[in-house]
């Protein structure tokens, strides 16, 4: 489904700052795959470099068998089959709730106001946010509108979902929603790739565990061997430190 | 609302009301004065000869161009007919009732009089007033598209549009407004009407070249504030857009445009208030707005004093009218 090749990238900032480091991994279809790491240690980078938010310096990226890095790939196209949540939402804020979901699915994928607005309320309801899909992003909590985002994202019928650190922003208390969705696409069998800081999560979730620091792939396995056994000194580091 | 004020206690009514009368004793002994000094030089205020300049009252006689004699005068109602003979010829002639001046049989020389009437004409000030109501608006809308594409040009990536942008931004803001005017109309003017006079097509009036001015001119500033309003809107708004598949324009229009142009209202308002004003200058180029008007006006009448007040109570009526209508657009925005 997605494939990295030996994928680098350095931010000029304007100290230069190797960001990825020769990273190579795959992600199956059907597959959750959960990346962790300290901050700065490049996994939003990654997810950025996947649908070329960050134009990745070198290596090879493949979504579907299609070269992201190559300059004639048709991006728009690609994108709308790799959805995207963001830490800070990022919803539409002139936008009501169900405009914010319909947007896309009109003027990217072409859909009548009516198909637009069905799928929009389906996946409201999907979420548990039906009734606010009248109102604007700002009266809803964290919680709720990052639950709207992952709507936004799903109206395109993405074959795959990046999430980058989606509960981050969030206070404690609505945590528990936004994972709680992402459970159940899990369970249907959506592909994920999660930027998280979540462990429990992605200790019921996962189906591989990557761990990075420095701009490189540390370890990689299924969570029950990598929370209970990893093999890296600097994962045992790690996981001492938040566990 | 307003800037924190360090905590001051609440002020006593009294004490409120004292202020505002110090404040209207300001201003009436600034009008005072200002009256007082006038009166020492001997000008004389005739307010009452100023209303002729809005609306007057002009006479209209209807004239004879036969030699001749009345043949019929038929009223049928408010209007009369009158057919005048003579040099073998027959002319008819409509003059309402009431100012009927010959009867049947008359004995008529070319340029007498048949008939008069009077009506209401509007003024030089008023007709001022609309020259810089229409150029005003006319700059307005060119420079708001032309601001539209060069703040789009001005954070292009592409080299060509964005040097053109910022060519144009510095050249237009580095030189004074009067300039540009005389550069429009006596330059590019003279060019473009030339060219046109050899190619057989009809020379543009100088009112486009004064639009043509102030658009560039305004269209440069509004490109600023055009780009500052699309730079402050966060580049996750961007990211989000692009992540659903838009294309650049397409985020740009659906996503970035609505939302900064909710928080550039105010700049631009302000901007195109100075345009307004900065219509003035184009009586330079014989274009009759309101202050060259006015300015024509002072010359017949010489009553200087009170026309100038007019003029800028005009001006004063348009920018706060305008300031009001930028006023309702924010507050319907604000309830989207």
């Amino acid at each position: 489904m997605i494939e990295v090749r030996n994928v680098s990238k350095i931010f000029y900032t304007p100290e230069p700052i190797q960001a990825l480091n020769d990273v190579s991994c795959k992600i199956e279809p059907g597959e959750v795959v959960v990346i962790i790491g300290p901050s700065g240690s490049g996994k939003s980078t990654l997810l950025r470099c996947l649908n070329r938010l960050e134009y990745a310096d070198a290596g090879h990226i493949l979504i579907e068998g299609i070269e992201v890095l190559d300059p004639k790939t048709n991006i728009n196209k690609v994108r709308t089959e790799v959805g995207m949540v963001f830490q800070s939402f990022n919803l539409f804020p002139h936008k009501t709730v169900v405009q914010n979901v319909m947007l896309a699915q009109r003027v990217v994928r072409k859909r009548s106001k009516e198909a637009a607005r069905d799928k929009a309320m389906s996946l409201l309801d999907k979420v548990g946010i039906k009734e606010k899909a009248n109102v604007y992003p700002d009266q809803l909590s964290g919680g709720q509108q990052q639950r709207v985002a992952i709507a936004r994202a799903l109206a395109m019928d993405p074959k795959v979902m990046l999430f980058d650190e989606p509960t981050s922003a969030l206070d404690p208390e609505m945590i528990g929603e936004v994972l709680d969705v992402m459970k159940t696409l899990a369970r249907e069998g959506m592909t994920m790739a999660v930027v998280t800081h979540e462990m429990g999560f992605a200790r019921e979730v996962a189906d591989r565990v990557i761990f990075m620091d420095h701009g490189a792939i540390v370890e990689v396995g299924p969570p029950e061997h990598f929370f209970t056994n990893p093999t890296h000194e600097r994962t045992k580091l790690f996981l001492s430190q938040i566990l | 609302m307003g800037i924190p004020t360090g905590g001051s206690p609440r002020r006593a009514k009294g004490a409120y009301f004292l202020w505002v009368a110090v404040f209207c004793l300001l201003i009436l002994g600034t009008v005072g004065s200002l009256y007082y000094a006038t009166q020492k030089v001997d000008y004389v205020w005739r307010w009452y000869r100023v209303p002729q300049y809005f609306f007057y009252h002009e006479s209209v006689a209807i004239r004879s161009e036969l030699d001749g004699e009345v043949k019929t005068v038929a009223t049928d109602g408010d209007q009369t007919r009158i057919t005048v003979e003579g040099e073998g010829k027959s002319l008819g002639y409509q003059v309402p009732s009431k100012g009927l001046r010959v009867a049947r049989g008359d004995r008529i020389y070319p340029g007498d009089v048949l008939g008069s009437f009077e009506r209401w004409r509007v003024g030089i000030l008023l007709q001022g007033l609309w020259v810089t109501l229409k150029v005003s608006l006319l700059a307005i809308i060119f420079g708001i598209l032309l601001g539209l594409f060069a703040g789009l040009a001005r954070i292009s990536s592409n080299p060509a549009l964005k040097w053109s942008a910022i060519t144009y931004i510095e050249l237009i803001r580095g030189s004074p407004l009067l300039v540009q005017i005389f550069i429009w109309y006596f330059v590019l003017g003279t060019v473009i009407n030339t060219l046109l006079a050899r190619q057989g097509i009809q020379q543009l009036p100088p009112l486009w070249f004064g639009v043509a001015a102030l658009a560039f001119f305004a269209g440069a500033y509004v490109a600023e504030i055009v780009r500052s309003g699309i730079q402050s809107i966060h580049r996750g708004q961007m990211e989000a857009a692009r992540s659903l598949g838009m294309s650049y324009p397409q985020a740009m229009v659906q996503v970035i445009l609505p939302q900064a142009l909710r928080r550039i209202l105010p700049p631009l308002a302000g901007q195109f208030i100075s345009l307004v004003k900065d219509s003035s200058l184009l009586g330079i180029i014989a274009i009759r707005e309101l202050t060259k008007a006015t300015r024509e006006v002072v010359t017949t009448s010489l009553q200087p004093f009170e026309l100038w007040f007019v003029c800028a109570l005009l001006y004063l009526i348009l920018t706060f009218g305008l300031s009001m209508f930028v006023q309702y657009l924010e507050r319907r925005t604000a309830a989207a």
